[in-house]
């Protein structure tokens, strides 16, 4: 288990007196696509927004159980939560840019946490993080206009770039194709791929062939439990379990 | 008389309702067709048609009925030769007589004969008032029924006619407000008739005197306004130094930290703030908070007069705190949530977020709270009557007294005056600055809001 990076272990949440996640255990490894897949409801959101501690921004949401990450516990009064953040990137459903510069928008992150002492440093990592989402050279001229004026799929990888210019380690992301056309959703995922080289990543996905095409690993979720994990060529040519065979199939879902 | 008519009408269109709906459904079975529209669209189309005629009828009666009647009683009044009359007084004693016969006795023989014809016309008045009444709804009725065919389509026609009744009802407060703002410019002109414009607005002496006699000399006004417009806006400032801060951070509070709980408990208990009487926290400036403010005052060696520009605007500031909190905390809210957490997910804390993505982005909403704040606080009357003074001095000491815009308008129009002097109808040019201003506020406020909503949305 030595380069596992996320660990979750006896997972529950509650909304209120709802329980939405039963008993969660998994071991994500590090520098690997993990696509979360299951239908809607089933918790997978609720588990990605635990590992970055998402869910205290909902007051009702209680959060018991264990998940590590790097080996430190996070579900404790004691996180540092900031800190946390800005080692596990997020990327939303729906592209979420600040209202300001497309070079403020990633500038955003090293800003507050202090990663740069000069103009120049800065400069470089947001053009660096831009080359990395790929988006560079389509918005180069015009790093000044608004976030808002770029199309929905550049808006999803200004986005990413944002993420990426903190220097996470860990990357999630929660249904970052779900608003966007087909072209579109073919770039994001091949910047997926070029991204696990350097970044874990954990995706939900409520599409099979993109959890198909982008994950090593897939876990299925069911009415907020883990029904099963396993590489994703397994999972979806060869599963254990009848419900994920169905789901896949497309039998429910 | 007025009272009874209106019963009278009730009676018609319920009736008229009634009538419709059996004519239509009667007319529909001896055709043999069904009816393009419900029953109740012609029923509704009859009342209608019954209704607004009669209303018409009620209303012109109510307004020109005592006028035209007082016109025909006074051109056949046998006025004596030589003797002079007050028509006003005149009528009055002439109604009275008629209201109440026991005035008779000692009146002259011309005014009994008056009285008598005026009883007579309004006897006559009231008799044609109930008949037109009828025959005008009668009419309506039968204009209306004619139009009971099944393949009359009724509920258009009803369509319509809603929209017309919409179209006058907001009408009705536009055009109330273009009424208004011609009277003020008409009598603001018809100051300036007298008060040079320049002298009004440029000048710093205000002494509003008029002379009571002819020639008198030694009390001579002067209309220079500037020290009042200064008093408005020194006491403007006071206010808003104290609403501005306490009111955004308490948005801020109430939007981002506190708990639904809390927020369920303050916003409200707040929103109560807003419902108190100005005249409430005017004596509550004027008893509490102005003698502390001269107390004040003196311990730091000021002489600070009993009422003062500070104690009226640190009440004004409290005043209009849920104004600024209220609308602040809407515009907050109205920060999309996925900008919150595209920040903290970021790793900001709470306080980067709101400093550096939610303020900026609320922004644009905030000034017009503010502006909107500021044009209240100009606006508002009783807190300064009773607190900053009357005293017209052009200072920027807030422990001074000084006056304002709204106090000066009150103070023009205390007492028994009519409205023929530069003092009387000072108010009017003051009001109307006063209205230019706001407005001016307003619009600003309303174009930044709304280019805000076009940027971000």
């Amino acid at each position: 288990m030595s380069n596992s990076k996320i660990l979750a272990n006896g997972v529950d949440v509650y909304y209120g007196s709802k329980q939405a996640l039963f008993g969660i255990s998994m071991d994500i490894k590090e520098k690997e696509v993990t696509a979360l897949i299951g239908p809607s409801g089933c918790g997978k959101s609720t588990f990605l927004r635990c590992i970055n501690r998402m869910n205290d921004l909902i007051e009702i949401c209680k959060v018991s159980g264990s998940i590590k990450v790097d080996n430190e516990e996070i579900i404790s009064e004691k996180t540092d939560v900031v800190s946390l953040r800005s080692k596990i990137g997020m990327v939303f459903q729906k592209p979420n840019p600040f209202p300001k510069s497309i070079f403020d928008n990633v500038a955003y992150g090293p800003t507050i946490h202090g990663l740069v002492d000069s103009k120049n440093e800065l400069e470089e990592i947001v053009h660096s993080s831009l080359k990395k989402a790929g988006l560079f050279d389509e918005v180069k001229d015009r790093l000044n206009e608004p976030g808002t004026s770029l199309s929905g799929g550049q808006q999803q990888r200004l986005c990413i770039a944002r993420a990426i210019a903190v220097n996470p380690e860990i990357i999630l992301m929660d249904e970052p194709c779900s608003a966007l056309d087909p072209i579109a959703t073919a770039i994001i995922e091949e910047l997926i791929d070029e991204l696990r080289l350097n970044y874990t990543i954990i995706i939900v996905t409520h599409s099979m062939q993109q959890a198909a095409r982008v994950s090593q690993k897939t876990c299925f979720f069911h009415l907020g439990e883990l029904i099963e994990t396993g590489e994703t060529n397994k999972i979806f040519t060869n599963p254990d379990n009848t419900k994920t065979q169905d789901y896949i199939t497309g039998r429910f879902g | 008389m007025f009272f009874w008519s209106l019963v009278l009408i009730a009676v018609g269109i319920f009736s008229s309702f009634i009538y419709g709906r059996s004519r239509i459904k009667l007319n529909s079975k001896k055709q043999g067709t069904k009816s393009k529209s419900l029953p109740n669209y012609y029923a509704q189309y009859v009342l209608m048609w019954c209704l607004f005629p009669a209303l018409i009828v009620y209303f012109s009666w109510a307004i020109f009925q005592e006028q035209i009647i007082q016109n025909i009683v006074i051109s056949n009044f046998e006025y004596i030769e030589g003797a002079v009359y007050n028509e006003g007084l005149l009528l009055a004693e002439i109604r009275n007589v008629a209201n109440n016969p026991s005035f008779a006795d000692g009146k002259s023989i011309e005014i009994i004969n008056a009285a008598s014809h005026y009883s007579s016309l309004r006897q006559i008045s009231q008799i044609s008032f109930y008949t037109s009444i009828i025959i005008i709804m009668l009419l309506g009725a039968l204009y209306a029924s004619q139009k009971l065919k099944p393949e009359f389509h009724a509920q258009h026609t009803i369509e319509k006619y809603i929209q017309y009744i919409l179209i006058f009802c907001s009408s009705v407060a536009i055009f109330t407000t273009i009424g208004i703002v011609f009277s003020l410019i008409f009598e603001s002109l018809r100051f300036f008739a007298e008060v040079s414009i320049f002298e009004f607005l440029f000048s710093t002496e205000w002494y509003p005197f008029i002379p009571i006699r002819e020639g008198q000399t030694a009390a001579e006004g002067s209309f220079g306004a500037v020290p009042i417009f200064a008093g408005t806006f020194l006491v403007m400032v006071v206010a808003m130094c104290v609403a501005a801060p306490l009111g955004l951070l308490t948005a801020i509070y109430l939007a981002e930290y506190a708990s639904q709980r809390v927020r369920k408990i303050v916003k409200p208990l707040l929103e109560i703030l807003a419902g108190i009487p100005t005249i409430v926290y005017g004596f509550f400036a004027f008893v509490s908070v102005a003698p502390f403010v001269k107390a004040f005052g003196q311990s730091i060696g000021i002489d600070a007069s009993p009422t003062s520009a500070l104690a009226a605007g640190m009440v004004m500031g409290v005043m209009i705190i849920p104004f600024i909190s209220s609308l602040s905390d809407d515009v907050i809210n109205s920060v999309p949530q996925n900008l919150r957490e595209a920040s903290l997910g970021i790793g900001a804390n709470k306080a980067e977020t709101i400093k550096k993505v939610i303020l900026p982005a609320a922004l644009p909403g905030i000034v017009g709270a503010f502006l909107l704040a500021i044009s209240r606080a100009i606006g508002e009357t009783m807190i300064v009557v009773v607190a900053a003074g009357t005293a017209p001095n052009l200072t920027g000491n807030p422990f001074e007294n000084v006056t304002t815009v709204t106090v000066q308008i009150v103070v023009a129009l205390i007492g028994d005056q009519e409205f023929d002097n530069p003092r009387t109808l000072s108010a009017f040019a003051l009001g109307l600055v006063l209205f230019v201003i706001t407005l001016f506020l307003n619009i600003i406020a309303l174009q930044i809001v709304k280019r805000y909503r076009e940027r971000y949305e």
